[in-house]
């Protein structure tokens, strides 16, 4: 087997502020082979953005921050690196893809500008390599007349158009994890599709690994192959995307799935809801976060916080089952009944 | 107010008791805006809707279609260019500002943005109560309404009726606009993109209140969105828009095996595999390439011919008319034809 790519343990994020710690990322850890793609989703506030944003070494200890746990790129700590060793990790490890493609261009410069920034930076290629390798990057990417719009300013380009230059600028020095964050939220539905379809390609091609953030599940269910699952800073689920849609085992991620409409119920169907609302991370609930409003909990939920462990999968197999952190996860509570 | 008129001017037969059979009509819409140099964008270009009393419109399209601003024309804000719109019996454009306003406590609106549609230094009870103080109304059963009108949207008033809306969660404040627009016993609701900045929880949340609170009251509602499962899923009836010009309207049951629009199709087959069905085509039918042509300069002919798989010489030049292929379905397209396939 292969040595992981990246490799995360026990990672934890902390905000201090004024009112107290904010613990965005609380205890996460992952691993993600070369080339393989890792959906994460959660809804506003779960602390997926923070924790995609501390694996690339964007968020680091300072004055109002605090990381423990260690983040492992490719055999180096990302968090013990010096911010100059870090900045050279930067494009050719590991690339980022925002969701707002208008704010991480800058206005005034020219698109090919944009790219050639980079390569020149990083590859030390010469002005005119560097302006042909931003061409090729812009190809690369699918857009019309590339050697046109390399002389054109951001505004010049639609929503769609920026998006894709957005991805050519994280290829530009072929990054071995690319981390996507909600990359197809402000663009039509349309679009949506070209820009996954894009980076799905894209990550084929170049055996790139991708992190795809999203709140949207639909946008990660057909285009990553494993899904982690995350709730108020936790994983709370984490197996083979098919598994998690089809058998979730976390009662937050079925009911979670389950608020989506659907395009084949009847119309005027009332949707299943979760009721309350995540609980605030200045003061984490004792025991499971999920608990207070799950169908499920019992005593030892709202003491004990339950491990991220294997399910043991469909048929009880070792490998191929996926990470719950539950107590009474869906499917294995019959047994345990039984038994007890 | 008028709205319920007499029996001679409804030819179906509707009394006085019950509501008009038509609680919305507008026909032929024109709304344009004005760039300068003499050009200017067509935002909607000769769009027709009826709304019937009871029924759900869902108007669907990508953004700049024109599905905002034919639900801001509807409520006069700002007034169509040309065309008119019928709430009940009474014909808006062309009134007065005086009897505008009357007429449109009868039609509220509902954003996408609930924070920001309400003043944040105002209460809760105060926003709740904005429609009633204006029109008049004396506060002997203040608080009891408020609280009923709180609790009709499944909030606590205990507990929100003295908050700000920074003190409340996104969810919460939509419902608070949802509980203000109902204040004033509206016949129609306009709501637009009322969930497009909330959670997947939270949504369904809203949807369910939007589902049963129309029930209740028996509201009509335009309901203007961006997905296509959510407005399926609440409406009656869809309507799709692109650049403008309305594609197809059709029954939302089972709409993913009906439409034959290109353009609903493209819609469909752009969804994501999980909410896609085996009936829906594989993105390799339709042609992606083109970007959105600009509505500064609309295509001729039908607008959507730049991007449309089934494009001749005859949709460059002759511009399709909205027919009737099915009971309840039209579409404005040369070549689509209905489905055999689907009963």
């Amino acid at each position: 087997m292969t040595p992981p790519l990246l490799d995360v343990t026990d990672l934890r994020t902390v905000f201090h502020t004024p009112r107290g710690a904010m613990r965005a990322v609380d205890g996460v850890s992952l691993s993600l082979s070369p080339g393989e793609t890792l959906g994460i989703v959660g809804e506003s506030g779960s602390g997926k953005s923070v924790l995609g944003r501390t694996v690339m070494g964007l968020i680091t200890n300072g004055r109002s921050t605090s990381v423990s746990g260690s983040v492992r790129l490719g055999g180096k700590d990302v968090h013990a690196l010096t911010p100059a060793q870090r900045r050279k990790l930067w494009g050719t490890e590991v690339a980022m893809v925002f969701q707002d493609p208008m704010t991480s261009l800058n206005p005034v410069k020219k698109v090919g500008t944009h790219l050639s920034e980079s390569v020149r930076l990083h590859l030390g290629l010469s002005r005119a390599e560097a302006r042909d390798r931003a061409v090729d990057l812009l190809r690369q990417v699918g857009i019309p007349e590339p050697s046109r719009r390399a002389g054109q300013y951001p505004h010049e380009l639609s929503g769609g158009m920026r998006q894709r230059v957005v991805i050519a600028m994280a290829l530009a020095c072929s990054p071995r994890l690319l981390i996507a964050d909600e990359p197809t939220t402000a663009l039509d539905v349309t679009v949506q599709k070209q820009i996954l379809d894009l980076l799905q390609t894209l990550g084929e091609q170049l055996r790139m690994a991708t992190i795809l953030i999203s709140h949207d599940l639909g946008t990660v269910a057909g285009r990553t192959d494993r899904v982690a699952v995350m709730y108020a800073g936790r994983i709370v689920e984490c197996s083979d995307t098919a598994s998690v849609f089809d058998h979730p085992r976390h009662p937050y991620s079925k009911a979670l799935i389950a608020s989506i409409p659907r395009l084949d119920t009847p119309p005027h169907t009332l949707l299943p809801t979760i009721e309350g609302r995540p609980p605030n991370l200045l003061h984490p609930p004792a025991g499971c976060r999920f608990a207070a409003r799950c169908g499920f909990a019992t005593h030892e939920c709202t003491t004990e916080a339950p491990e991220l462990v294997a399910h043991g999968g469909d048929h009880g197999e070792e490998n191929g089952g996926g990470l719950v952190a539950c107590h009474h996860p869906l499917g294995a509570a019959t047994a345990k009944e039984v038994t007890a | 107010m008028t709205a319920n008129g007499t029996v001679a001017d409804k030819p179906d037969g509707t009394t006085a008791e019950n509501p008009p059979q038509r609680a919305l009509t507008a026909e032929n819409l024109v709304v344009e805006f004005p760039v300068g140099r003499g050009q200017k964008v067509h935002a909607v270009s000769g769009v027709s809707l009826e709304l019937a009393a009871g029924e759900t419109l869902g108007i669907l399209g990508e953004s700049g279609c024109g599905k905002s601003t034919v639900g801001r024309a509807l409520i006069q804000l700002p007034p169509p260019d040309s065309g008119t719109v019928r709430l009940g019996d009474v014909e808006l454009t062309g009134l007065g500002p005086e009897e505008l306003r009357e007429a449109r406590a009868r039609m509220q609106i509902i954003m996408q943005d609930p924070v920001s549609a309400l003043n944040p230094r105002r209460r809760v009870k105060d926003l709740v109560w904005e429609g009633p103080a204006i029109w008049g109304h004396d506060g002997s059963d203040k608080d009891a309404r408020i609280d009923e009108a709180l609790r009709a949207v499944g909030l606590d008033p205990e507990t929100v009726r003295d908050r700000r809306p920074h003190e409340l969660s996104g969810g919460q404040c939509q419902r608070v606009c949802i509980a203000r627009a109902l204040m004033l016993d509206p016949h129609v609701l306009i709501c637009d993109e009322p969930v497009s900045s909330l959670d997947v929880s939270v949504q369904a949340q809203i949807l369910n209140l939007l589902e049963t609170t129309t029930r209740r009251y028996g509201l009509s509602m335009v309901f203007i969105a961006h997905d296509v499962s959510v407005v399926k899923n609440i409406s009656d009836r869809v309507m799709v828009m692109y650049l403008g010009r309305t594609c197809e309207v059709l029954p939302s049951d089972n709409m993913h095996l009906r439409a034959v629009h290109p353009y609903t199709r493209l819609l469909l087959a752009s969804l994501p595999e999980a909410q896609r069905s085996a009936h829906t085509d594989s993105a390799a039918e339709v042609k992606q390439a083109a970007e959105l042509p600009s509505p500064l300069d609309p295509p001729s002919g039908c607008r959507f011919r730049t991007r449309c798989p089934l494009a001749t010489d005859l949709c460059a030049g002759e511009e399709p008319p909205l027919r009737e292929i099915a009971p309840g379905h039209r579409i404005a397209c040369h070549h689509a034809e209905p489905r055999k396939d689907i009963p």
